[in-house]
């Protein structure tokens, strides 16, 4: 039984595993140059097709552009208010492939008060691309974005030091940049860091390499992130599903004889699991083997992060939504948790606040118990605090009316990360990592 | 410069792109079904709609799809599109709800545009069945390569009371953490393809082996040349002076209201023949084929912003 059978379709012969995706966030202040270098990238991995580039040349001969080609920032603009407040509001996605990869890049706004959006990009990237602008080297801004990109345990930043074309001494001010870098990097426990030099007007080092930084050895923007993996945690922690569904056909089954098909539906959150391995869950300590992986009819003998599966279990155990499947040992469940959140919401947090967190598949009522401390991303400082207003990063004790089975966002960034919701109106306030520290 | 060649077997480990994509959509598809109560799907028998079906049907799997498909119905439909519609929906034993704009027309609730365009039209038709069938979510096949409104967008997007969007007050999403709660009145529409690109989608149909109304393959058919755009010439489409009918061998990118979905001159007759013409394609799909979107930069999030899909 294959998908082909339930649904209107031939099947042919699959082609190879194609390429791999790689998720990219850009963050960088107003003016950095921030939507010309992702139009560089666009435009020159050929992904803006002839209607789009039409558009854009004509926009931009109408705001009096002088320069070759187009203004290539346009390309991004989004919505009316942006493009009449030379602003932009809110994470754009853009799309664009290489023929051994293809890229989602979550363009995030760099205004001061939009931390939020940083971290909505960080949350999934695999790569952060940070602007620095080389007139100006590392600023208050760059350190806030390296720290958050850090916080988030993004597995690899890149440092785009734009308008080299504009400076006297790139060699100089680039040597200089990777020493202020250095530092931070330390002090925020980055993991990966690299710096290129680019102009992202005149295309140098994005795609194609520079011959105005010849002492400049390294690879161009598009050639890094060609060769930067996806985040390795997720495929060797252990094996970790939440139970989105049960499936239980009964006598609607598309075929009938799978009226007593069960299966645990869920999306491999970190690890990877194999017929013939045993499983716990986590609420209650059961233990159960796998006898069968499905991919929507479709049986494979093992599965891996990232995919969406059913497994079935040899026993008929008590698994219902919420639950958590885990390979050897599972988490254990507990009811109280410090945490640091991202506060999201212009609402402030207070302690004693009634919350929603979902945690995996499972949301459950939350009481904030206490607000420790704040990092100022200005100062890179922590200071005590008593509440939690738009875009701060607190350290707080948060206790549940169920118990989660949390896990350090330190070890997984899928096991370790809920997010924080408005019982009343449903808002997502905050952004939360398990255990995290505030580091300076 | 690649991953595989400077980490040999590195990349085998990653699930392939189309994988990655299959299992976010049916990952969202999932939580829709445990969260919410009263989903619908949008099912016009386009291209992007039936791979979202697809979908749906896998993530449930052998469990059937759970909730009906929705329809608004311009009333300028391709015939072929229609018969394809009923017959899938037959096929996989779902309720097909109709929302039908020429019902609107006929009793004065909307009026005829004086460009004969009906894409704008249905809106009303569409929050008036979201209502009538108190559905709380709303899937709909819309991806973020399509345009900039869109590239805005959350995969699970609120609407109010109106449902209407509001772009600068959007939920951020986080992980793969949604969040579907609304309260009485709003529904979330969802977005299982945000991510996947026109190429993608047809990959994926070409590894699926899903079959699509024949619009979408090269046929011979019958055209004119009006604004750089190749429509077919019939009931919603008068031949004024000067246009001249020809035969030529053309497919559809996309499949809406016959009076504003050009065709494109193509000798793609197969799957493969498409993805070799697309992945070589120099114009969007909007850009090249509907005429009501390439009026106005803003007309997508004009629409978006008072419910539209
Ligand atoms: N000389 C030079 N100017 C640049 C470069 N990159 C961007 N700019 C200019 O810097 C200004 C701000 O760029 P923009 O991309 O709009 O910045 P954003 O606010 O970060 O998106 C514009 O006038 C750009 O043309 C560069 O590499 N060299």
């Amino acid at each position: 039984m294959t998908t082909a059978d339930i649904l209107p379709g031939r099947l042919e012969d699959r082609p190879a595993r194609t390429s791999t995706l790689l998720r990219l966030a850009t963050a960088g202040s107003v003016d950095d140059g921030k939507s010309t270098l992702i139009g560089r990238l666009l435009h020159d991995t050929k992904s803006v097709l002839a209607d789009q580039l039409a558009s854009v040349e004509a926009a931009s001969r109408k705001r009096g552009w002088k320069g070759e080609l187009a203004d290539l920032a346009l390309l991004t603009d989004g919505l009316r208010a942006e493009r009449e407040q030379g602003i932009t509001i809110d994470v754009a996605y853009r799309y664009f492939a290489t023929a051994d990869r293809s890229y989602v890049l979550a363009d995030t706004p760099g205004h001061v008060q939009y931390t939020r959006n940083t971290v909505t990009g960080a949350s999934t990237a695999d790569v952060v691309v940070v602007l620095v602008d080389a007139r100006n080297g590392v600023v208050e801004q760059t350190r806030r974005h390296l720290a958050i990109a850090a916080l988030l345990r993004v597995p690899h930043v890149v440092v785009a030091l734009n308008k080299i074309d504009l400076v006297e001494q790139p060699e100089a001010v680039h040597a200089q940049v990777l020493r202020d870098l250095e530092a931070v990097g330390e002090a925020t426990g980055l993991r990966d860091l690299h710096v290129v030099p680019v102009s992202a007007l005149l295309g140098d080092n994005v795609v194609t390499p520079s011959e105005r930084t010849p002492w400049y050895s390294g690879p161009t923007l598009l050639e890094l992130l060609e060769t930067l993996e996806p985040s390795e945690d997720l495929l060797e922690g252990p094996f970790r599903m939440p139970v989105q569904l049960v499936i239980r056909p009964q006598q609607g089954a598309v075929d009938p004889l799978l009226v007593d098909y069960r299966g645990y539906a869920g999306m491999i959150a970190s690890g990877a699991v194999s017929v013939g391995d045993e499983v716990s869950v986590a609420s209650s300590g059961m233990r159960s083997t796998v006898v069968g992986i499905d991919r929507a009819g479709t049986s494979v003998d093992r599965a891996e992060a990232g995919l969406s599966v059913t497994l079935r279990l040899a026993d008929e155990l008590d698994i219902s939504r919420g639950d958590l499947l885990a390979g050897g040992d599972a988490p254990r469940e507990t009811d109280q948790s410090s945490a640091v959140l991202c506060w999201l919401s212009p609402q402030a947090l207070r302690p004693g606040a009634r919350l929603l967190v979902k945690h995996g598949t499972r949301t459950v009522q939350a009481r904030a118990l206490g607000i420790r401390e704040r990092l100022d991303v200005s100062s890179l400082t922590v200071e005590p605090a008593e509440i939690a207003e738009l875009n701060d990063l607190v350290q707080v004790d948060l206790a549940f009316a169920q118990p989660l089975p949390l896990e350090p966002y330190g070890l997984t960034r899928e096991g370790g990360s809920f997010i924080v919701i408005d019982p009343h109106d449903g808002t997502t306030l905050a952004a939360g990592m398990v255990g995290a520290e505030l580091r300076a | 410069m690649t991953a595989t060649a400077q980490h040999p077997g590195v990349s085998t480990e990653h699930a392939s792109l189309l994988d990655a994509l299959e299992s976010e959509a049916i990952h969202i598809i999932r939580d829709v079904v445990a969260e919410l109560e009263r989903p619908v799907m949008l099912f016009s028998g386009g291209k992007d709609s039936v791979v979202m079906l697809h979908l749906a049907a896998k993530a449930l799997w052998p469990a059937p799809v759970p909730f009906p498909v929705l329809h608004v119905d311009t009333g300028h439909n391709f015939p072929e599109v229609l018969e394809f519609r009923d017959r899938t929906v037959e096929k996989l034993g779902i309720e097909l709800v109709v929302a039908s704009v020429q019902d609107y027309i006929d009793d004065g609730r909307l009026q005829e545009r004086a460009d004969g365009t009906r894409n704008p039209l249905q809106t009303v038709p569409l929050l008036d069945a979201i209502e009538a069938g108190r559905f709380d979510a709303v899937f709909g096949g819309g991806r973020r390569d399509e345009d900039k409104a869109r590239a805005k967008e959350r995969i699970f997007s609120l609407r109010n009371a109106f449902g209407h969007w509001d772009p600068k007050n959007q939920r951020p999403e986080l992980w793969h953490l949604y969040n579907t709660r609304h309260r009485p009145g709003e529904h979330v529409r969802v977005f299982p393809l945000s991510n996947w690109t026109e190429l993608d989608v047809w990959r994926y149909i070409a590894r699926e082996g899903i079959e699509l109304p024949p619009l979408y393959y090269a046929h011979q058919r019958e055209v004119i040349e009006r604004d750089g755009m190749l429509l077919h010439p019939g009931e919603h489409v008068e031949v004024r002076e000067g246009e001249v009918p020809q035969i030529r061998s053309v497919r559809y990118r996309t499949v809406g209201d016959m009076s504003c979905t050009g065709a494109v001159l193509s000798d793609a007759a197969d799957v493969q023949a498409v993805i070799a013409e697309v992945a070589a394609t120099t114009v969007t799909e909007r850009g090249a084929t509907r005429a009501d979107d390439r009026l106005s930069e803003a007309a997508m999030e004009d629409r978006k912003k008072e419910g539209y899909f």
